[in-house]
């Protein structure tokens, strides 16, 4: 619909509002601002649970609000509101131009919105598309009971999620883009006992853009190895604890350089002077055989996007390439206050949040060596299959739990261990990366930072990490 | 449209579609904040916020439900349209009623109005804060993480039944978060969160002089031997250590078989006699206390451990019902409701007759780890298998000196650490999550990098 058609005073999603949006964005750089951003989002999330034999929670949600961001210099305003009306629209941009006290009369030059960017066009059949709820219990019902392998496992759930979300974007440098982003999640649980032994197991799988991967889903698969790793950790033995050569697995095993070292390289890091590579840019940092890449163009990936939430097309960032690092992860605001050039990985969980710089796909690029190679260079040592969740603090270290460990000695795997930690920081640990396997493989994650939870991916082929501290009993 | 309104909408709605039985829970919030970064303004947020959630039973008296953020009369209609359709799928094995306390009086504690005082003061007092901070000592180089809001809001619950709860508060939070750093030594970092009723009411003052001290203390560092030590955790420590494994209380979590605990642990001794554990919600300490629960049951204080046995678990309405009790004022509105504690109060009981009293964390002299901060609990806490291995903040005390300990974790299981309470001390401190006095352990595994 052309825009002269529209006359509204109301956003309404899938028509044209370019008229309405000008007009906002003018009112705001006519107050002073130096730059305005409008940020505006309907969502449709669906997320069904089912326990043991049941499906015990269906919950639909819907959302629709705006986020209203302004700059004057470096200092920026955001207001987020659910009121989609024009009044409400400018009433938080009033609200932002106050906050930021602007009093002066010199005014940027708004020249109206370019040509509409829309990415939705192919998409808006996606909701059609997607599984109905009564799908989505069948299948999860019939992967909950394929869970139920033996009778020490007492607890088992399926958990999925949907989320489909519209946003429009416009800013005063002419920025116009509407794009529809859809994401599904499933994953699987149980908690296997037998007397006092207990121990657990998860995966988690995850799809952007792509309404039928959950039908494509393997969950017969799935169930066989959630329910081996909990067999397999049901009688482990505690690690003793120490400093020792370990093997981190590829897929989720690219948790810890998102968290230990990804995290160091948003240019938010910069900005609040908490990471240690500031000013490292192109010297080394980690060790030669370790390349890594950030980027939002992976078809169907957990972090893949046509345009990030300030409007502009996501790129292939390599973030470190031979052990040399060579760019930082960028937003709008990580490029006006550390000259960092944006790299389309302005992010929100949503309308609620200002955008800031976050990882999209993020992952260790593959080396040479099979996994044995790296196996069997250790005579003693920890092989981590499988991690669990974990942190970076504010001076950069980092804790991660292992969820499925085996002990290696001399060479080979042997039994499997619980209760494993790895501790260290990113600015020691990555010069000893000393081999990567040639098995490069992605999983879906939630991040969760300065603008809310985000959908990402982390990767990795089999690495080996020459010395690192592990924390144990 | 005010809660009354939403509330009559509701009703003209459900009748049009035929819905005999809804309730709903609804939050309006209104919040401003602001960061600085050495003076300057960083970003100042404000946000208005809507939230609506619908349950509708349907007539096999199943349960659907739907969020949305649209509260005029069509995202209402569409809401209790899509509930219903969700109640198709409502849980059999499970029913969900109101709560018989849904219409009980309830408990608001009398807290005087605050106004906002606005983005340009929080924005001044923040910078203030920050100046005094940075310049509290010369180590400190910046705050990375700081952040003045306050918040406004209205919680409501009301059923087809005429049950009707409001409640409005306002509250306003500081976190100061500072960075040191001194040549040839790695940067350390510390902090401290204050809340009040208002901006006007934060202890600004404690808040600078806590995060400094703890940050400075923390200068001097060492590594640590990874060994077995006596263990005393702060207040806040152990509190965070207690709502990690709140699942061992929450009947909900018995029934998801996560919990610990099994239906017949009602009475089952889990740790020293002279423990006791309360979840009291509605304590005069508890800023954030809200007088009644997502079902709209009211809040109470409730004994969890007494004299170290397991007194009461906590409820929702539907667990309630299968445990054959009333709901205990801990449920979250959801598909699945939740169940989940409020504030913890830990105790010494009167049974303390065996306690190593000598262990004072401000006068004992032998060897000891205290526990300052835990972190990384999401990722460090099996709490369906009662093992821990987290990252902490803290020192060693040896030899009359007290060293901080550059990085390490404590390991450990639950009921380990609660049957090996050495002593609780006499005071208690008030801290953002609950209440507790100084905790002591014995044997718990320090892994450190010497």
């Amino acid at each position: 619909m052309l825009s002269s058609q529209i006359k509204s005073n109301e956003i309404v999603f899938g028509s044209c509002n370019k008229d309405l949006l000008e007009e906002i964005i003018f009112y705001g750089i006519g107050l002073g601002a130096d730059f305005v951003e409008i940020f505006i989002e309907n969502t449709d999330n669906s997320s069904v649970l089912a326990e043991e034999d049941f499906i015990t929670s269906v919950s639909p949600s819907f959302r629709r609000g705006a986020g209203i961001r302004i700059f004057k210099g470096k200092k920026d305003g955001f207001v987020s509101t659910n009121d989609l009306t024009k009044h409400g629209l400018m009433r938080s941009v009033s609200q932002a131009i106050e906050m930021l006290d602007i009093t002066d009369n010199q005014k940027e030059l708004f020249n109206g919105l370019n040509k509409h960017r829309d990415y939705s066009l192919s998409k808006k059949k996606w909701i059609n598309e997607v599984p109905s709820i009564h799908e989505i219990s069948e299948k999860l019902l019939v992967s909950t009971k394929s869970l139920k392998k033996n009778n020490k496992i007492i607890t088992r759930k399926g958990s999925y999620s949907r989320n489909l979300q519209e946003v429009i974007i416009a800013s005063s440098d002419g920025t116009y883009v509407s794009d529809i982003r859809l994401h599904q999640t499933v994953g699987l649980n149980v908690i296997a006992s037998d007397a006092q032994y207990r121990s657990s197991g998860s995966r988690r799988f995850g799809s952007s853009g792509m309404p039928n991967e959950f039908r494509l889903w393997d969950h017969e698969k799935a169930a066989n190895d959630v329910f081996e790793s909990s067999m397999n950790m049901l009688y482990a033995d505690y690690v003793d604890a120490g400093q020792m050569p370990v093997v981190l697995a590829n897929k989720f095993g690219g948790v810890i350089f998102h968290e230990a070292c990804g995290h160091l390289l948003e240019t938010t890091q910069i900005e609040r002077g908490t990471t240690p590579f500031e000013n490292k840019l192109n010297e080394k940092i980690a060790h030669e055989s370790v390349t890594a890449i950030d980027e939002g163009i992976s078809e169907g990936s957990f972090g893949s996007l046509s345009v990030d939430d300030e409007g502009m097309e996501p790129e292939k960032s390599v973030l470190i390439k031979d052990g040399i690092l060579k760019k930082f992860i960028s937003d709008r605001a990580g490029e006006l206050r550390t000259g960092h050039k944006r790299t389309g990985s302005g992010r929100r969980q949503n309308y609620s949040f200002a955008a800031a710089s976050r990882m999209r796909n993020t992952y260790i690029a593959k080396g040479k060596h099979s996994k044995e190679d790296l196996i069997n260079s250790i005579s003693e040592g920890l092989y981590c299959k499988s991690m669990g969740g974990g942190s970076v603090g504010a001076t950069g270290q980092f804790n991660f739990a292992v969820e499925e460990g085996y002990l290696i000695k001399n060479g080979k795997l042997t039994s499997p261990v619980k209760g494993a930690t790895l501790i260290g920081e990113a600015k020691e640990v990555m010069p000893k990366i000393s081999m990567c396997g040639n098995d490069l493989e992605l999983a879906p994650g939630f991040c969760g930072s300065i603008s809310g939870s985000v959908n990402v991916t982390v990767g990795q082929p089999h690495i080996k990490v020459d010395s690192i501290t592990v924390g144990g009993r | 449209m005010n809660s009354r309104e939403i509330t009559t909408q509701i009703s003209k709605a459900a009748d049009f579609l035929n819905l005999k039985k809804w309730d709903y829970g609804a939050s309006f919030t209104n919040d401003y904040s602001v960061q600085v970064d050495k003076g300057e303004a960083k970003q100042l947020k404000a946000s208005q916020k809507q939230i609506l959630t619908i349950r509708v039973w349907n007539q096999s008296n199943l349960v659907g439900i739907t969020t949305t953020s649209d509260i005029s009369e069509s995202g209402i209609k569409k809401a209790l349209k899509q509930a219903n359709i969700a109640s198709d799928f409502g849980n059999k094995n499970e029913s969900t009623e109101f709560s018989p306390l849904a219409k009980d009086p309830i408990k608001v504690k009398e807290v005087k109005k605050r106004n906002p005082v606005g983005i340009k003061k929080l924005l001044t007092v923040l910078r203030e804060a920050e100046v005094k901070l940075l310049e509290s000592h010369e180590s400190i180089k910046s705050v990375p993480y700081n952040g003045l809001s306050e918040s406004f809001f209205e919680r409501v619950y009301a059923n087809s039944e005429g049950a009707f709860r409001s409640y409005s508060k306002s509250q306003a939070a500081l976190y100061l978060y500072a960075r040191a750093e001194e040549k040839n030594k790695k940067p350390r970092s510390s902090g401290s969160v204050k809340l009040g009723y208002g901006a006007d009411d934060i202890d600004i003052e404690s808040c600078i002089k806590e995060a400094s001290n703890k940050t400075i203390s923390h200068l001097n560092y060492s590594s640590i031997k990874t060994d077995k030590y006596l263990i005393c955790f702060s207040p806040e420590s152990f509190l965070t250590i207690i709502n990690a494994f709140s699942s061992m209380f929450n009947a909900r979590s018995i029934i998801d078989g996560v919990s610990l605990s099994n239906k017949n642990s009602i009475g089952e001794k889990l740790s020293t006699e002279a423990l006791n554990i309360y979840d009291d919600g509605l304590h005069e300490k508890n800023i954030s206390s809200t007088p009644f629960d997502g079902e709209g049951t009211p809040t109470k204080r409730l004994c969890l451990i007494n004299r170290g046995r397991i007194e009461n678990f906590i409820h929702s309405e539907s667990t309630a019902r299968i445990f054959k009790t009333t709901p205990t004022g801990h449920a979250g509105l959801g598909s699945k409701v939740s169940v989940s504690p409020d504030w913890i109060v830990v105790e010494k009981s009167d049974q303390n007759f065996n306690l190593k009293t000598s262990l004072d964390h401000s006068t004992y002299e032998g060897e000891f780890v205290y526990i300052e901060e835990l972190n990384a609990i999401h990722a460090g806490v099996r709490a369906s298998q009662g093992s821990f291995s987290l990252p902490f903040d803290g020192w060693l005390y040896k030899n009359g000196k007290k060293i901080s300990i550059e990085s390490a974790t404590v390991a450990g299981d639950i009921k380990y650490l609660l049957k090996n309470i050495v002593n609780i001390e006499s005071s208690q401190e008030v801290t953002t999550s609950g209440i507790s006095p100084h905790i002591w352990v014995e044997e718990l595994s320090i892994t450190g990098d010497a």
